[in-house]
């Protein structure tokens, strides 16, 4: 089960909410106090950090043992003893990343898509691949038992959705969404920290999501921009809740007006205190120092988890998120195919 | 002319807050919105819109079932994962009798289908598609404003939902600011700049005189602002940086200013925590011409201090 916590607007709490969770959600697992005892409670939760632009989720979960690999896209390299000048590859190029100036081949590769057009036409194999860094891709484990992956943007690469497409392809759990895979859906839980936006970034990242947890504050700024990712959800078809981040109170706001509106359920609203914005400054957990945090991220995972369950039970699929999730331990490994 | 974009690297950091004051407090200037998929700028700035325009984006390719003969070149060449085997039931409707009935006796199959959102727009399914069954449409991915503020144009843009080309939108709205700039002989332009570091933080930087970074003491946002300087620094553009909220945390406030002076990085000021902040907001107004209160004052100093470097990166660059 993919759980990608998101919000339009930036600075809403989105790593607060994902790190804190996975905290909650590893412990609760342990601790055995639900309904839901997988075979490998260790292995049961994972957090994936997709906000490669901007990674922060390790200054908070502090992992060890970090293994980190380069992450590359394929640009053309042209062997010029073979090139016909026949302009081909600059015919089918739509992204300007190569041309002929005064008969030789120019490449621009932080223009290049990586769609291989150019290589496909050449009409005498003068294309060869080369590569261009991305980022990084950085792997780790938490003290409170799960594993962190993230990906880091080179600084001064401009296209983050391929480096996001490679973070996603760790997540050990397979979505329950699109694509044809329905076997495994529920037999792990996998937290996604989205970066922000409504553009490719976002959607690269909420795309074959099981849930998204909305991360909204109550201001005309946070309600316009999580009405626009609630619009790119419904394109998707990502069911979704809210939780309110920085609640002055417990009355009804602007969010509750609009959530109330579009029938979007309000799973938590997390308090504004100065103490627990200090808290996250320093780059601490919110659930470790203070016990009615621990308390409001405990009831936010009991709602997720009812909430998927009962998203499962309704949808086509017949394995429930309790059912699988105890079974044999078969379907843990079917998902790291 | 010159121009000052408005970033932070790390979101909700206060970039819009910022700008709206100090495209209130500057005479004369354009403002862009350059954080066209989450605007939020003409939310808090009193404007009249007087011009929209369409916005052209990329393009994308869709298959027409009646031609597909299921070959499978589009999909075996696709590097985005954007063509898939549609089952047949989904597609009948779509089709003609005869080709219906082709279908059930099995005379053609499986089918090809393209999904939008996953599509680059590259065209080479289009251009090694036998049959000319691709169709490839440049789209329509949002519009474009122009309004009548106070002291100036605003320029801004929607991005539709879900759409791509942020990057290419950010830079014709930043050419569209220059050319007005230009014609009323306005001297500045300020960019209120997207979070992250990547392709539209680019798009709003490049060629950009100076850049107004604003941070909030937490150990998150410095990590932030530490990749989008090394990313101003790259595109060559003189860096300030100012704080926000800065008594949440005063030892980490302390420690940035301290950054700044060790990296050489001119620091424009700090802005203390003012629940005036999100009244301005809720308002629909710039936070200085709302309130007189101790974030409004800083605002102004930070402006001042922008101001005066500003000379200096006039005399450095022309």
């Amino acid at each position: 089960m993919i759980v990608t916590v998101a919000s339009g607007k930036g600075g809403t709490g989105k790593t607060t909410v994902a790190v804190n969770l996975a905290v909650t959600a590893a412990e609760a697992i342990r601790a055995t106090q639900l309904v839901i005892a997988p075979e490998n409670p260790e292995n049961f939760v994972e957090l994936i950090d997709c906000d490669v632009e901007e990674p922060n989720a390790h200054l908070f979960v502090k992992p060890q043992n970090v293994v980190k690999q380069e992450i590359s896209t394929m640009v053309p390299a042209v062997d010029m003893a073979l090139c016909t000048l026949c302009e081909e590859c600059e015919k089918i190029c739509r992204f300007s990343a190569i041309t002929m100036i005064a008969k030789k081949i120019m490449i621009f590769p932080e223009m290049c898509h990586s769609c291989k057009g150019c290589s496909m036409v050449c009409p005498t194999g003068a294309i060869k691949e080369s590569s261009r860094v991305l980022g990084s891709l950085l792997t780790g484990q938490s003290s409170h038992g799960f594993n962190l992956t993230w990906g880091e943007l080179r600084v001064g690469e401009a296209m983050s959705p391929p480096l996001i497409k490679q973070v996603k392809k760790t997540i050990t759990c397979r979505s329950g969404r699109g694509n044809s895979i329905s076997e495994d859906i529920n037999n792990k839980l996998s937290i996604v920290d989205a970066p922000p936006g409504t553009s490719c970034p976002a959607v690269t990242t909420l795309r074959s999501s099981d849930f998204a947890l909305l991360v909204a504050e109550e201001t005309p700024f946070g309600l316009n921009d999580l009405a626009l990712t609630v619009e790119a959800l419904k394109k998707l078809g990502v069911p979704m809740g809210i939780v309110i981040n920085r609640a002055d109170s417990e009355q009804k706001g602007i969010i509750d007006d609009y959530a109330e509106k579009e029938n979007i359920e309000i799973m938590q609203r997390v308090p504004f205190s100065r103490e627990a914005a200090k808290i996250c400054s320093k780059g601490l957990l919110l659930v470790n120092e203070l016990p009615e945090m621990k308390q409001c991220f405990k009831e936010l995972y009991l709602k997720i988890v009812s909430r998927i369950t009962q998203n499962a039970k309704e949808s086509k699929y017949k394995k429930t998120f309790t059912k699988t999730a105890t079974s044999s331990s078969d379907n843990s490994i079917v998902g790291r195919s | 002319m010159k121009e000052l974009t408005v970033i932070s690297g790390k979101g909700g950091t206060g970039k819009t807050s910022v700008t709206a004051s100090i495209a209130s407090l500057a005479e004369k200037r354009v403002v862009i919105d350059a954080d066209v998929d989450a605007a939020n700028l003409f939310l808090t700035l009193e404007h009249n819109l007087i011009e929209t325009e369409q916005f052209q984006g990329g393009y994308k390719a869709e298959i027409n079932p009646e031609l597909c003969i299921g070959c499978k070149e589009c999909f075996k060449r696709c590097q985005f994962d954007a063509i898939f085997e549609e089952i047949t039931e989904n597609i009948i409707p779509k089709l003609s009798k005869q080709k219906d009935e082709q279908i059930r006796d099995n005379r053609i199959s499986p089918k090809f289908a393209i999904d939008p959102i996953a599509c680059e727009g590259c065209g080479v399914c289009v251009h090694f598609c036998p049959t000319g069954a691709i169709s490839f449409e440049r789209q329509i991915c949002g519009e474009k404003y122009i309004s009548i503020t106070a002291n100036g144009p605003m320029v801004h843009a929607r991005l539709g939902i879900a759409e791509e080309n942020s990057g290419l939108l950010v830079s014709q709205l930043r050419q569209r600011a220059r050319e007005m700039a230009k014609e009323q002989k306005i001297p500045l332009i300020i960019t209120d700049g997207p979070p992250g570091i990547g392709c539209p933080v680019i798009a709003s930087i490049s060629n950009a005189d100076a850049l107004l970074i604003v941070t909030e003491p937490a150990l998150s946002a410095i990590h932030d602002m530490k990749r989008v300087i090394k990313l101003g620094r790259q595109m060559n553009a003189a860096i300030y940086v100012c704080i926000n909220k800065a008594d949440l945390n005063k030892e980490i406030s302390e420690n940035i200013k301290e950054f700044c002076f060790d990296n050489n990085i001119k620091f424009a000021g700090e802005i203390p925590f003012d629940r005036a902040v999100v009244e301005s907001m809720k308002m629909g107004k710039a936070l200085v011409t709302y309130s007189d209160g101790a974030a409004s004052k800083a605002v102004k100093e930070v402006w001042e201090n922008v101001r005066l470097f500003m000379g200096d990166t006039m005399e450095r660059v022309f």
